[in-house]
């Protein structure tokens, strides 16, 4: 019997998200939630904030469907491909609506996902001495003394996201979540929100891994939705590979709005599947 | 053998590695010349992907930082904030190794804008990684191609601190890490004057002149006293590049084509 947790991809992001929210879509590379990307397009979310390290496909095809009003972000690119398009379009261009960015390096907002997931107001690292970062964001990014040695180190403030959605390989039918592989910063953006949705590859009785895995209980999840496939392109270890043909090819894909749009009305709008 | 410019980059970039060094590598020429030093003399390097990924022996070369390769051939994988903090905040990395869009004469390097910040000419992607792997590692090697739009006087905008306005201003402002001591190009190699910090050339890549290296460079470069040519790469060095970029290729081009 499942827990009533388990809900539909849907169901899940209709009970936990509304337009004009902060919202963490974490993975690092690996088990990105691209599903429940799809679904916030096709839901037609707006004016959302989105906070992710590396705003990757996953962020380019919300941007360019119109669903975002500021990202949050410290590595804005297709992994070893190039640009993101839809983004850079967005920011340069304002189109099809102005972006806003807030950005970092991934140690800062690393560390400001922790921070977020331990309770505290503001994260702190030795970082950013000498860079233009820090020198043009000093509304998000300011310098404190350590109070025992002096030095002069970095402060970010703590990420608390209002909803963080996340893809894993499994859950059970608590509810419990276990991932594997490259965990990125997936526990702590969790841990860091007020709300927490998570897709899975699996739903089974029981994990076969050890209680050192990367578990997240059941306790701090809203919901959990069963999305076979779901971090594709991207991968999840021990289900498939990463579709790094698709990467090279979403280069293309992406370059004109006109592309765009048509790769998002066939691909997503028309097929609530993925 | 004949050879490209990016080979002999690649190579001369790998043969900077020494065996047993903890290297926390970027992804691109980077990655490729940190594995190509694994498969040949330094087969016990650690290397370090900003994934998490310790120790990993990648088969073929990742198209991103976290690829499935990396996970799967790698010693242990740990969290994003593990990484940053425990490993390379804590000083436990001997080489980072970087790339760029940009980088001026005193090793700083941009990749973040191409003109003002605010109103960009070009967005890049932006800092990733790279701010606290320049600050914190115990040296930094940068490899990148050469042209005078990307070796600058001044970069647009730094990303990661090389040694600032030169002189003792990294050190004087706190930063732990020696900062780059090479930057491998297509051409040849420049490495930082030990008082000024200015980047001079010190080596050539065989059958390239002293002008066309300057030609290349963005800012008057001054060339070191002793300039010397990088060696010839060889047989083996070469057929083990050419494997390991053909392998990749070959992987990068598998599965569909639809998400």
């Amino acid at each position: 019997m499942n827990s009533p947790k388990i809900t539909s991809l849907s169901a899940a992001i209709a009970a936990n998200v509304q337009s004009g929210q902060s919202l963490a879509l974490e993975g690092f590379t690996h088990l990105i939630p691209f599903a429940a990307a799809h679904e916030l397009i096709r839901q037609g979310l707006r004016d959302l904030t989105l906070i992710r390290m590396t705003p990757d496909l996953v962020y380019d095809q919300l941007i360019g469907a119109g669903c975002v009003r500021k990202i949050i972000f410290s590595w804005g690119g297709n992994p070893g491909v190039g640009s993101l398009h839809r983004f850079r379009d967005a920011y340069e261009q304002g189109y099809p609506q102005p972006l806003e960015i807030e950005e970092y390096s991934h140690a800062a907002m690393a560390n400001a996902y922790q921070a977020g997931a331990s309770g505290l107001p503001f994260a702190v690292l030795r970082g950013f001495l000498g860079t233009d970062l820090a020198r043009l964001n000093p509304e998000h990014i300011r310098w404190v003394t350590c109070p025992f040695t002096g030095e002069s180190l970095a402060a970010v403030r703590a990420l608390q996201p209002d909803v963080t959605i996340i893809h894993a390989q499994q859950a059970d039918r608590e509810g419990n979540v276990r991932l594997w592989g490259i965990v990125g910063v997936q526990k702590e953006a969790a841990l860091a929100a007020q709300k927490v949705v998570v897709t899975v590859e699996e739903i089974v009785d029981k994990f076969e891994g050890s209680a050192n895995d990367c578990i997240i209980p059941h306790w701090v999840i809203n919901n959990v939705a069963l999305v076979p496939k779901g971090a594709a392109p991207s991968y999840a270890m021990g289900y498939y590979k990463r579709n790094n043909a698709f990467y090279l090819a979403w280069d293309e894909i992406a370059r004109s709005r006109e592309g765009f749009q048509q790769w998002i009305a066939q691909q997503i709008l028309s097929n609530p599947q993925h | 053998m004949e050879y490209s410019k990016d080979e002999i980059m690649t190579i001369t970039a790998a043969k900077m590695l020494q065996n047993g060094q903890v290297c926390f590598v970027g992804i691109g020429l980077p990655s490729a010349a940190c594995n190509l030093a694994r498969l040949t003399h330094a087969p016990e390097i650690v290397l370090i992907y900003e994934s998490g990924t310790v120790d990993t022996r990648p088969d073929v070369l990742p198209l991103s930082i976290g690829d499935d390769e990396l996970a799967e051939t790698s010693r242990m994988v740990v969290s994003v904030p593990e990484i940053f903090n425990y490993w390379l905040q804590a000083g436990k990395i001997d080489i980072g190794f970087l790339g760029g869009a940009q980088i001026d004469k005193y090793g700083n390097i941009n990749s973040t804008v191409i003109g003002e910040y605010h109103k960009p000419k070009v967005r890049l992607p932006g800092a990733g990684g790279a701010p606290e792997i320049a600050a914190n590692a115990r040296q930094t090697l940068v490899v990148m191609r050469q042209s005078p739009r990307s070796f600058v006087d001044k970069v647009d905008f730094i990303t990661s601190a090389g040694y600032l306005d030169g002189g003792d201003a990294r050190q004087a402002l706190g930063i732990r890490g020696e900062g780059p001591v090479a930057i491998i190009t297509d051409l040849g190699i420049l490495k930082p004057d030990p008082v000024s910090k200015e980047f001079v050339l010190t080596h050539t890549h065989p059958g390239v002149t002293v002008a066309e290296v300057r030609a290349q460079t963005g800012w008057d470069l001054k060339v070191a006293p002793h300039l010397a040519t990088t060696e010839s790469p060889d047989a083996h060095y070469l057929h083990t590049l050419r494997t390991l970029n053909e392998k990749t290729r070959l992987a990068h081009s598998q599965t569909a084509a639809n998400a």
